[in-house]
Parts: C-alpha cells; sequence; structure tokens
C-alpha cells in the first residue's frame, strides 16, 4: 500500500537542526518566565533599596558561593559529556552525565540546609518573624524564596531530564547520529546554570 | 460538480484508523485540530450562553434575573471562557493545524507528539476553569483580568481559575513553538519564504507573539497564585507591594495577546479573497511586512489599558504614539484587500461575505480602536461600554466572523461534503444584522457614560441596552442557523477536491478529505501563491 510506504518515510524523517531550533524557542520561554520576576525585582530594589541591602545581608554568601561553584562546574561535565558522545565514547558520556546529576543533588542538599536554617528563624512566609518584617524587607524574602524556589524546581527538572538522556544512551537510541537529545538537555542544563549567575548576585553579592 | 476521479484510490484521514481511541491518541494534526474544533466549540457555545444571560440581565434597570455577585462571576467566566479558551486557540489551534502543514506542502507539523501534549494541556486547563463553578465558595469574580489586589483579596475560587489560565498559556506557547518550527523546516521544495502563502506567514508572526509573550503572564498568574496561597503581598500596598506593576505584567502579554486573536483572523482574510476575486492579492510582501511588524510593535503598546492607572505624563505619551504606529499596518492590510477586489471577478460565496464582514466590522473595531488609544479621548470613554463595544467589533467581528469563515471555507477540504450555500447567506445575514445590533448601541451608551462590569445602570440608558439585548437573540437566531446548516452540511452532496477552484497547495495536492499524510507525493512549488493566471488549466494538470 502506498500509504504504508509515506508513513515509513515519515517515521523516518528525523530533522536535527529542527529539534534544536524547538528547544532554543522553549528556552527563549524560559528566559522571559523568569524575565517577569526580574522586572519585579528590579522595580523593588529601586523602591527599597536600603531594606534590599538588609535582606541581601542575611544571605549566606559561603553557601550561594560555593552552589555557584557547583552549577558551574556541571556546566562543564555535561559539555564534556557531549563531546565524549560526539567522539563515540557511550559510556565515558554516561558517566559525566552521573556526574552532573551528583553535582545537582549537591546543590539541592546545599539549598535544603540553606532554607533550613531560614525556617527555624521563622524565616518563610507565613511564620512568625516573616510576618514582622518591614515591608521592604518582606518583597526581598518573598522574592528570594519565589526566584531561587523556582530555580531550584529547574534544578530537580533538569536532572531529571538528564537522568531519562542517560537511559535512552545506554539503550543505545541516544548515541553519535541522534546526539541532539543529549545536547538539548545539557543546552537546558546550561539555561539553569546561566539563571543562577543571575540570581546569586542579585540577591548575595550586590548589597 | 464532478466526481472525485481517484475516490477509490485512497484513504481518507477519517478512516485511516477507527474508534475513539484511535483519535485521543492521534499524531495526525487533522485530527488534533478537529479535537481543537469540537473542544473550542463546546466552550464558545457555553461562554455564548452566558453572554446571553448577561444581556438579559441587563434588557432593564435594576436587577432582572440575577443578583450583583452571580453577574460579576457570570461576566468573568464569560470573559476567561472566551478569551482563553476560545479567540485565542480558535484560528491557530484548528485552522493553523489542519492547513498550515498542507499550505506549505508539508505532512505534518514538526513535533506531532507535541502537538498531541498541546490539546490535552487544553482539555485540562478548561476543566479546571469550568470546575470552579463546581466546589468553593464561589466561581471567580474578578473579571478576566484578575486584577490585584482584589484577586488576592476576593474569597471566591480565583486560584484554580488563574492555574487554568497559566497551564493554557503552555498551551499556546507549546502551539506556537511547534508552528515555528513547522514553517522554518518543512516548507516544500520551491517554496521560498516569499512563496508561502499568507495564513503561515500570519501564523508565523502569531507563533512568535505565543512564545515570546505568553511566560510573561505565566509568571505574573503564578505571583498571584504564590500570593494566596503563601500568604506574600507581591502586589498587596499594605506591605509595599505594587498593584500598578501587576498591571504592566498582565498586559505585557495580554495586549500582544490582542494579535494572537487578531493576526491569524487576517491570515483567513488574505487567503479567502484571491480565491474569490480569481486575482492575486494586492501586495503581498507590504501585507507580509505589516504581519510581522504588527507582532513587533504590538509588544510596546501595553501601556494604553492603563491611561487612568497612575503611570507618569511622558509615559503615557509614548504607549498612546506607539498604539497610532500600531494601527498603521492593520490599515495597511485594509487597503490591500480592498485593492485585491478591484476588477476582480468577484464570486460572492459565504465564505468570502465573511471576509468582507470582517473588513467592514474590524474597521470599525479599528478606529474606535484609536479613540481608546488616544489619551484624550481615552480619559472620556475608559471603563465605559465604548470599550466593550469596541473589543466586540474587534475580536468577535474581526476574529469571529474569520473563524466562521474559515469553518465555511475549509468545509469541503475537511469534510469532504458541501453545506446548503443558501442557509448559508441566510445565517449570514442574520448573523451579522444581529451583531451590530448588540455591539453599536455599546458604543452609543459609551459615548454617554454608561460604565462597564455594573449588572445596572440609570435609567437613561435603557433604550440602546434593550435595542442591544434583543440584538442578542437575533445574533443568536443568526448563529443557530450557521451552526444548524453546517451540522446538516455532514449529509449535504458531495464536494469534489477544488470547489472554490484554489491555486494553493491545500486544494491543488491534497483530496478532499485529505489523505494522512496530505500528499502522495512531496509538492514541488514552482508559481506564487496567488498566481491566478490560466489557473483552470493549472488546476486540471496538478489535480
Amino acid at each position: 500500500m502506498s500509504s504504508e510506504s509515506v508513513s515509513q518515510n515519515h517515521t523516518a524523517h528525523f530533522d536535527a537542526y529542527g529539534i534544536k531550533l524547538g528547544m532554543w524557542l522553549f528556552l527563549f520561554t524560559e528566559v522571559l518566565l523568569f524575565g517577569g520576576l526580574f522586572i519585579v525585582y528590579a522595580t523593588y530594589r529601586f523602591l527599597n533599596p536600603e531594606a534590599f541591602h538588609e535582606g541581601s545581608s542575611q544571605l549566606n554568601l559561603v553557601v550561594g558561593a560555593i552552589n555557584t561553584v557547583f552549577l558551574l562546574t556541571s556546566s562543564l561535565t555535561v559539555a564534556l559529556s557531549i563531546t565524549a558522545l560526539q567522539k563515540g565514547d557511550s559510556k565515558k558520556a554516561i558517566d559525566l552525565i552521573m556526574i552532573t546529576i551528583v553535582f545537582a543533588v549537591a546543590f539541592m542538599f546545599n539549598k535544603y540546609y540553606e532554607w533550613t536554617i531560614k525556617f527555624e528563624h521563622g524565616m518563610f512566609p507565613g511564620m512568625d518573624h516573616y510576618k514582622e518584617l518591614p515591608p521592604g524587607e518582606a518583597q526581598f524574602f518573598n522574592l528570594y524564596f519565589l526566584m531561587t524556589g523556582l530555580h531550584a524546581v529547574h534544578v530537580i527538572v533538569g536532572a531529571i531530564l538528564l537522568l531519562i538522556v542517560a537511559w535512552f544512551i545506554k539503550k543505545g537510541s541516544v548515541n553519535q547520529q541522534r546526539i541532539v537529545y543529549l545536547e538539548n538537555a545539557g543546552l537546558y542544563w546550561h539555561l539553569v546554570d546561566v539563571i543562577w549567575i543571575y540570581l546569586f548576585p542579585l540577591f548575595y553579592l550586590i548589597i | 460538480m464532478t466526481a472525485i476521479p481517484h475516490q477509490k484510490l485512497y484513504v481518507d484521514f477519517f478512516h485511516e484508523k477507527r474508534g475513539l481511541a484511535s483519535w485521543l491518541v492521534t499524531h495526525d494534526h487533522k485530527r488534533i485540530a478537529l479535537l481543537y474544533f469540537y473542544a473550542i466549540s463546546g466552550f464558545f457555545v457555553v461562554a455564548f450562553c452566558l453572554g446571553l444571560l448577561m444581556r438579559l440581565e441587563l434588557i432593564a434597570p435594576g436587577e432582572t434575573i440575577m443578583s450583583a455577585q452571580v453577574y460579576n462571576e457570570v461576566f468573568t467566566l464569560h470573559g476567561v471562557i472566551m478569551i482563553f479558551l476560545f479567540i485565542i486557540p480558535a484560528v491557530p489551534a484548528i485552522f493553523g493545524n489542519f492547513v498550515l502543514p498542507m499550505l506549505i506542502g508539508a505532512p505534518d507539523v514538526a513535533f506531532p507528539r507535541l502537538n498531541l501534549v498541546s490539546w490535552y494541556l487544553y482539555v485540562i486547563g478548561g476543566l479546571l476553569a469550568l470546575s470552579t463553578l463546581l466546589y468553593g465558595d464561589r466561581p471567580a469574580d474578578t473579571g478576566w483580568t484578575f486584577y490585584a489586589p482584589y484577586s488576592v483579596k476576593t474569597g471566591t475560587n480565583v486560584t484554580v481559575a488563574v492555574l487554568a489560565a497559566f497551564i493554557l498559556g503552555f498551551s499556546s506557547i507549546l502551539t506556537g513553538l511547534n508552528f515555528i518550527v513547522t514553517i522554518h523546516q518543512m516548507r516544500a521544495p520551491g517554496m521560498t519564504w516569499m512563496k508561502m502563502p499568507l495564513f503561515p506567514w500570519a501564523l508565523y508572526a502569531t507563533s512568535w507573539i505565543q512564545v515570546l509573550a505568553t511566560p510573561v503572564v505565566g509568571i505574573t498568574l503564578l505571583m498571584i497564585v504564590a500570593e494566596r496561597t503563601l500568604g506574600i503581598g507581591l502586589f498587596d500596598p499594605s506591605i509595599g507591594g505594587d498593584p500598578v506593576l501587576y498591571q504592566h505584567l498582565f498586559w505585557i502579554y495580554s495586549h500582544p495577546a490582542v494579535y494572537i486573536m487578531a493576526l491569524p483572523a487576517m491570515g483567513i482574510v488574505s487567503e479567502t479573497i484571491p480565491v474569490f476575486v480569481k486575482k492575486s492579492i494586492f501586495g503581498y510582501k507590504v501585507i507580509v511586512y505589516s504581519s510581522l511588524a504588527i507582532a513587533f510593535i504590538g509588544y510596546f503598546v501595553w501601556g494604553h489599558h492603563m491611561y487612568t492607572s497612575g503611570m507618569s505624563g511622558p509615559a503615557r505619551i509614548i504607549f498612546s504614539i506607539l498604539t497610532f504606529l500600531v494601527a498603521i499596518p492593520s490599515a495597511i492590510k485594509v487597503f490591500n484587500w480592498i485593492s485585491t477586489l478591484y476588477k476582480g471577478s468577484i464570486d460572492i460565496k459565504p465564505p468570502l461575505l465573511y471576509a468582507l464582514a470582517f473588513i467592514f466590522l474590524f474597521t470599525i473595531g479599528g478606529l474606535t480602536g484609536l479613540v481608546v488609544g488616544a489619551l484624550a479621548t481615552d480619559i472620556h470613554v475608559h471603563d465605559t461600554y465604548f470599550v466593550v463595544g469596541h473589543f466586540h467589533y474587534v475580536m468577535f467581528g474581526g476574529t469571529g466572523f474569520a473563524f466562521i469563515g474559515a469553518i465555511h471555507f475549509w468545509y469541503p477540504k475537511i469534510w469532504g461534503r458541501m453545506y446548503n450555500l443558501k442557509w448559508a447567506n441566510i445565517g449570514f445575514t442574520v448573523l451579522f444584522i444581529g451583531f451590530n445590533l448588540v455591539y453599536f448601541p455599546m458604543l452609543v451608551l459609551g459615548m454617554m457614560g454608561m460604565p462597564r462590569r455594573y449588572y445596572d445602570y440609570l435609567p437613561e440608558f435603557t433604550i440602546p441596552n434593550l435595542v442591544s439585548t434583543v440584538g442578542s437573540w437575533v445574533m443568536a437566531i443568526g448563529l443557530i442557523i450557521v451552526i444548524v446548516n453546517l451540522i446538516n452540511g455532514r449529509k449535504g452532496p458531495k464536494a469534489s477536491t477544488n470547489p472554490w477552484k484554489s491555486v494553493t497547495l491545500d486544494w491543488t495536492h491534497t483530496q478532499s478529505p485529505p489523505s494522512l499524510y496530505n500528499f502522495e507525493e512531496t509538492p514541488v512549488v514552482t508559481r506564487g501563491p496567488y498566481d491566478y493566471r490560466d489557473y483552470e488549466e493549472y488546476i486540471k494538470n496538478e489535480s
């Protein structure tokens, strides 16, 4: 039947460039999603410069810096993993993805530690100490929890994406020829990294 | 019309596989388009009925059929369904999905599975929005704009309604993303950018708006959810929040969203007119560039929704100037369509009637848009019925009519049958008269000073309101005639593959209804999309 031959052609159709273009468009939407929060941050920082200074000085710079190092290094390991798969070494590619995941988990542990200390001080929306914050500082911490929280969700999603790709590499369906799926997961992971590169100075460094 | 010569040699997409399950897991862009069609039409009918109820309440001053609170809930649900569930997805998700691949000579969209995911997100979002009726204290009563701080304070089901809008936004983003990649990567050999038909061009511009604007409202709505669930006060002035900031963020998306609604409808008009005048469209390239210009300038005009919100004077003046600018490309399109009609051999069939109605009604909507876009006059008519009249002329008179026109245009392509042309004309006429009866008095009422969003009004506004309510019944009758005629058309006479004698690929190179992958072999494009020189011969040779 003619329709069957067309259908085989259709499923055989594989457009790596198109798949990557789709990923880039998706990354645009992610940037704009965070963009809305950055606008709110800019507005409230402009309105309450002193309160933001006060809020910023209460954050733990060391924890933030360690997490920055973790994420930057994990971006490197993802890039290395792509190079490994380009050269056809799928075992090394999987190992490097696993190292990336370890960094992601370490990042989340650090975040957990950081937030737990905040909770112990009653510093979470709805808790006692939080309600007594002066208005501008409350906005700082609102944005701190929202933006780093949303970022943490992206870390988790990115790690899951990488795990899935690692599984497909193991099964062989993502390989040297169909590397675009690993590249896309890598792009997403770099986005997570880039957003943190902006969040870290905005909350921890600029005082 | 003669019978299709190759009738038995192909299997159309309806019969490729059978059963409900095969529809629910389909990757075929045509089936997904029809899934959208049924879901969107269902929501449209619901919201249309809510609109009728609102008009009934306003038939006379005082409480007639519902209390103020119920009226607030009804107009909120009417707005949310009409905007997020009908008019944003209607043209791209139904006709974009159905004909875009065929117009550019592709077997499907770039990401067929993602396309199905978009539909499921749409359905989940829609059901969530409707579910707010069923539990909690009351359905949302904020209006479709969810303005803070009221949306943060009200005890009604705002959180779920907002989440529904967020999910629907996601669906819209994925559709836009899919179309951009499809248009970039899957055009048939020979179809250069400037040989692409104008409906795909309109969808291309629309898709960029969907991708670049929707995430902003997504995060804004999430902030409303965070504010309601965590009790933080991002937009609450009592703890240093800024409610006007919410309005900015909301309109940064929601004004470009107006062009998500209007641009594809303009694409349909550009697609329809040449077919029924048998003449190349006037100023093809200018129409292309004006679509892109609308998409681009449309990002920078959101402030004209906020002239009375307390923005600075210079900001208001700049937004007003930019608003005038965005009117120019729309006007250019109108001139191009009219010039296309000039010296054409005009064949008035239902799809052309709807396209002409679009030009007429959209022009009224556009010109009244300048009245509200101009700073000085807007202060006078802000938040009056003039605004309600204006946007219904643009949205219903424009996009709504183009949408119904598109159904009439591609009906024989989708179902391979022809509806009754005479009843289609009658339905159109009643709908058109009813439409103007409903919305023209609103423009007058606005000028007289009647504020919008109240269930009650002063006695001097009675007569125009009565006319408008009676008009809503005429419009309902018109719509019923149209719908019944279209449903009956399913049992109508078989249509030939190309009943309108169009020269675009969807009509010349596919069957009606099309087969699973549309084209028996990939078409090679050598002519421009609206080249009607010797078209009879061309159509005969190609089919």
